[in-house]
């Protein structure tokens, strides 16, 4: 579904991302692993359009979509969260998720200005549609909070169920269970693998070792903007190259690379 | 002529350079766009006409006292405008909108003291001598004015990158979140950046009001117009282009005025502008986005 | 209905300019609810306003198709700037703005033999009643509100507080900042034409920077979040002066201080203020 060829990109001097080549296997939720500043979030703004390859290509579902524009690309079926969140803060629970089903015109602009039936019943339609991605994310009760006012856990999940309302082929999660305590991640993982169970192909940048190591089926690890393994998460615990490139660097929780918390 | 031409252009764009770049200070670390700016500049002005007047300062005095009171007039505009809005929380385009009511309210003051003619600064004071040679005759009048504004611009270069205190300034023009986990006095840094700022506003306003011997309530809106075309030229927020720009309207006003006319010298000003916006929108040398939190 | 009469004798224009004022807080909150921030809106009012006169004062066409044109004109212009112009965002977008509404001014100011220059356009037929601004607020109030509840003000919105993440939502935002931007200068446009109808005067100096930041200052001082803060902008920024008359020499001065006292107490604007709030408090907390 995706694969990247040969993806470089170059910043000023600086070469970001050198020579990737990545393919998405045809099932299984992917992971993408890696020191900080290794080039994680650099591929996900590449693939989602915010930024063009300096060289290389990226084909989803068998197009080419390094270079379009990064609407187009959500609409072909990519979804993306960010490492700092992005919700519309001044905006309630509803509000957010209904702006990102906004692509899906069921009516059109001229029956804006005039309160027809078809409008307000499609209004209602979209208002439940997503009433239904909150209740999946478990904020439904919430609606019509702003999102400024939610804990960063329900804001992380505010952003899953806004992505899911775009209808996506691929979800790009981009350290979803950062600032989020054990319940939380549990209750994460257990989401992911339903998404995952229901035919949404899922790949995510984190560093909880535990997350990574119990979601995914195959990880790749980048290292100074490059593949230095892939494989799964087995092969990548094991890996001296990987062990190597992590030793030296205080993680956050201070978590190795078998999952326990130290 | 051309050298005289020359004389003119730096000495107009000298002052340029100084006013714009106290705008540009103000919205480059706090992120406000000064619309009382061109009043505060007007401000420094009639101070300086009145130390002159009511005191009989010599003029290097005078041009201090209109330091003294511009830079009065920022301390406040931090201490009761800008800061309460900081406090509230205000949406960016608040302050701007505080600035112009500020504008008003200097402006019908000034007026309701002084009138609203034209006021002029007595023969004795303005130095009169002019020095000849090579075909150039400068006044010198302009070779002070142009001294006091390189001078003050250097001060200000220097201070910006030779003390702490200039460190401080740029740290919170970079980053007001990083600056403050560093532990710099964001709130003082505010306060001391708006009374630069309109120092160099105040001073700005008495050069050119010798320059063009006026004194009048309204001076400070074209200045403002002009102030703004040199920073968007040059770069909102950056230094160095503030006084390029400066220097490059000052140059372009009077060679367009010799040259093409008077008419045209705003429409070549403004329709540059523009096309170099619309290539290259940060401007000469300014940042290509905006300060980040 | 006597003292209703002699009030529109004394207050006429200052009702009317009420209306075109309105009309112009109301172009420039459609662009600021989409993040925008222009100060173009007085040049496209002066387009506008240019535009309607020339063809009152020397074509045969009736007075609300000279309306038309005028909007349409700075409909127009608006469109073939917004593509590279709309590309910057937040002050530089601005100072664009404010660049282009200078050319346009100086354009006008040089086109003597078209425009009368300095001199302005004298003479425009006093066409416009005070039902045609009614209509004019009250059409472009009912638009305006009803965008907003809609899908495309929700856009708009979204847009104003994050146009990345809005664009990975799948929207095309370049396409609702120009339908914004357009949409605004076609309001402004029309405003101007009014304005030029009843005042029978009009000169290049008065759409220039003091109008465009006069504008801002009523979508700013009126609330941006709603379009009837741009009515209440609208409002106070025209009835103010009105107001202190009686204050004589002060009264600029008092102007001023208001202005201010307004910012300061209500820095998100007068309809902040005097709407209710119906989202619950913040009692969650971030962990």
């Amino acid at each position: 579904m995706l694969t990247l060829t040969s993806l470089s990109i170059s910043f000023g001097g600086l070469r970001v991302l050198d020579n990737l080549c990545l393919t998405l296997p045809a099932s299984g939720i992917f992971g993408l692993i890696g020191p900080n500043g290794a080039g994680k979030t650099t591929v996900f703004n590449l693939i989602t359009g915010l930024l063009t390859p300096s060289s290389g290509t990226i084909e989803f579902a068998g197009q080419r979509i390094d270079g379009i524009a990064p609407y187009q690309i959500t609409r072909q079926g990519v979804a993306r969260t960010f490492q700092n969140i992005r919700v519309f803060k001044e905006m309630t629970l509803l509000e957010n998720v209904l702006v990102a089903l906004g692509d899906h015109p069921r009516y059109s602009a001229l029956s804006v200005l005039l309160p027809l039936r078809r409008y307000r019943q499609a209004e209602l339609r979209e208002e439940s549609a997503a009433r239904e991605l909150l209740s999946r994310v478990a904020l439904a009760d919430k609606s019509g909070r702003l999102a400024g006012t939610l804990s960063y856990g329900e804001q992380r999940r505010l952003e899953i169920a806004r992505a899911l309302a775009t209808d996506p082929k691929l979800l790009l999660l981009d350290e979803p269970a950062a600032g989020m305590n054990s319940a939380e991640k549990q209750q994460l993982m257990k989401e992911i693998v339903k998404l995952d169970d229901g035919g949404l192909r899922i790949l995510m940048i984190e560093h909880d070792m535990g997350f990574i190591m119990g979601l995914c089926h195959q990880i790749a690890v980048l290292n100074f903007g490059r593949l230095i393994a892939q494989g799964t998460p087995e092969a990548i615990r094991t890996n001296p190259e990987v062990v190597e490139a992590y030793l030296g660097r205080d993680e956050d929780n201070g978590s190795r690379l078998d999952g326990a918390e130290s | 002529m051309l050298a005289q031409q020359i004389v003119n252009a730096i000495s107009l764009g000298a002052v340029y350079g100084l006013f714009a770049l106290g705008f540009t200070l103000v919205f480059g670390v706090l992120n406000v766009v000064n619309l009382a700016h061109g009043a505060i500049f007007m401000l420094g002005a009639y101070a300086a006409l009145q130390g002159v007047l009511l005191l009989r300062l010599p003029l290097s005095l005078a041009v201090l006292v209109a330091m003294l009171v511009a830079g009065l007039c920022g301390w406040c505009l931090d201490k009761f405008i800008f800061a309460p809005l900081r406090t509230r929380q205000a949406p960016h385009l608040a302050p701007m909108i505080a600035t112009i009511g500020l504008a008003i309210v200097l402006n019908s003051a000034i007026q309701g003291l002084f009138g609203a003619e034209n006021l002029r600064f007595p023969f004795d004071v303005m130095p009169a001598q002019v020095l000849s040679g090579g075909g150039i005759q400068i006044t010198w009048l302009e070779i002070r004015i142009i001294f006091l504004a390189v001078a003050l611009m250097a001060v200000l270069l220097w201070g910006l990158h030779k003390t702490s205190v200039g460190r401080a300034l740029r740290a919170v023009a970079e980053s007001v979140k990083a600056a403050a986990l560093v532990g710099v006095d964001v709130e003082g840094v505010f306060r001391g950046t708006s009374v630069i700022a309109s120092m160099l506003g105040g001073v700005a306003g008495v050069l050119i009001a010798l320059y063009s011997n006026a004194v009048f309530p309204n001076m400070g809106q074209p200045m403002l117009h002009k102030g703004i075309a040199v920073v968007i030229l040059g770069g909102m927020g950056d230094i160095r282009g503030a006084l390029l720009g400066g220097l490059f309207l000052g140059f372009a006003e009077v060679f367009s005025v010799a040259y093409i006319g008077s008419t045209t010298r705003d429409a070549v000003a403004f329709g540059l502008l523009f096309t170099i916006l619309l290539l290259r929108p940060q401007g000469l040398f300014g940042r290509a986005a905006q300060r980040r939190a | 209905m006597e003292w209703l009469e002699s009030f529109w004798a004394t207050y006429s224009t200052l009702m009317l300019s009420v209306g075109t004022n309105i009309l112009l807080a109301l172009s420039i909150y459609l662009t600021l609810s989409c993040g925008l921030l222009t100060v173009a809106n007085a040049a496209f009012m002066g387009l506008g306003a240019y535009a309607a006169a020339l063809l009152s004062l020397n074509s045969g066409l009736p007075f609300y198709l000279n309306l038309l044109a005028g909007s349409s004109l700075s409909a127009l212009v608006a469109w073939l700037i917004g593509g590279p112009t709309l590309r910057l965002s937040g002050v530089y977008l601005a100072m664009a703005t404010l660049a282009f509404g200078e050319v346009m001014r100086i354009l006008i100011l040089n086109s003597e033999r078209v425009t009368g220059g300095a001199l302005g356009l004298n003479g425009i037929p006093q066409s416009a009643a005070w039902y045609d601004i009614a209509a004019a607020v009250g059409f472009t109030l009912a638009i305006l509100l009803r965008l907003a509840g809609s899908r495309i003000g929700r856009t708009m919105t979204a847009i104003s507080q994050d146009e990345i993440a809005t664009e990975l939502m799948g929207l095309n935002v370049r396409t609702y900042k120009l339908l914004a931007f357009v949409g605004g200068a076609a309001l402004a446009g029309l405003a101007g034409g009014l304005n030029a109808h009843f005042t029978f005067f009009i000169s290049p100096n008065e759409f220039g920077f003091e109008r465009g930041v006069e504008i801002l200052a009523m979508g700013v001082l009126g609330g941006t979040g709603s379009p009837w803060g741009a009515v209440i902008g609208g409002l106070l920024i025209t009835l103010l002066p009105e107001l202190l008359r009686g204050l004589g020499h002060y009264r600029p001065l008092i102007n001023g201080l208001v202005l201010i006292v307004i910012i300061l107490y209500s820095p998100k604007g007068l309809w902040h203020l005097l709407s209710y709030s119906r989202r619950s408090a913040p009692e969650a907390v971030s962990d």
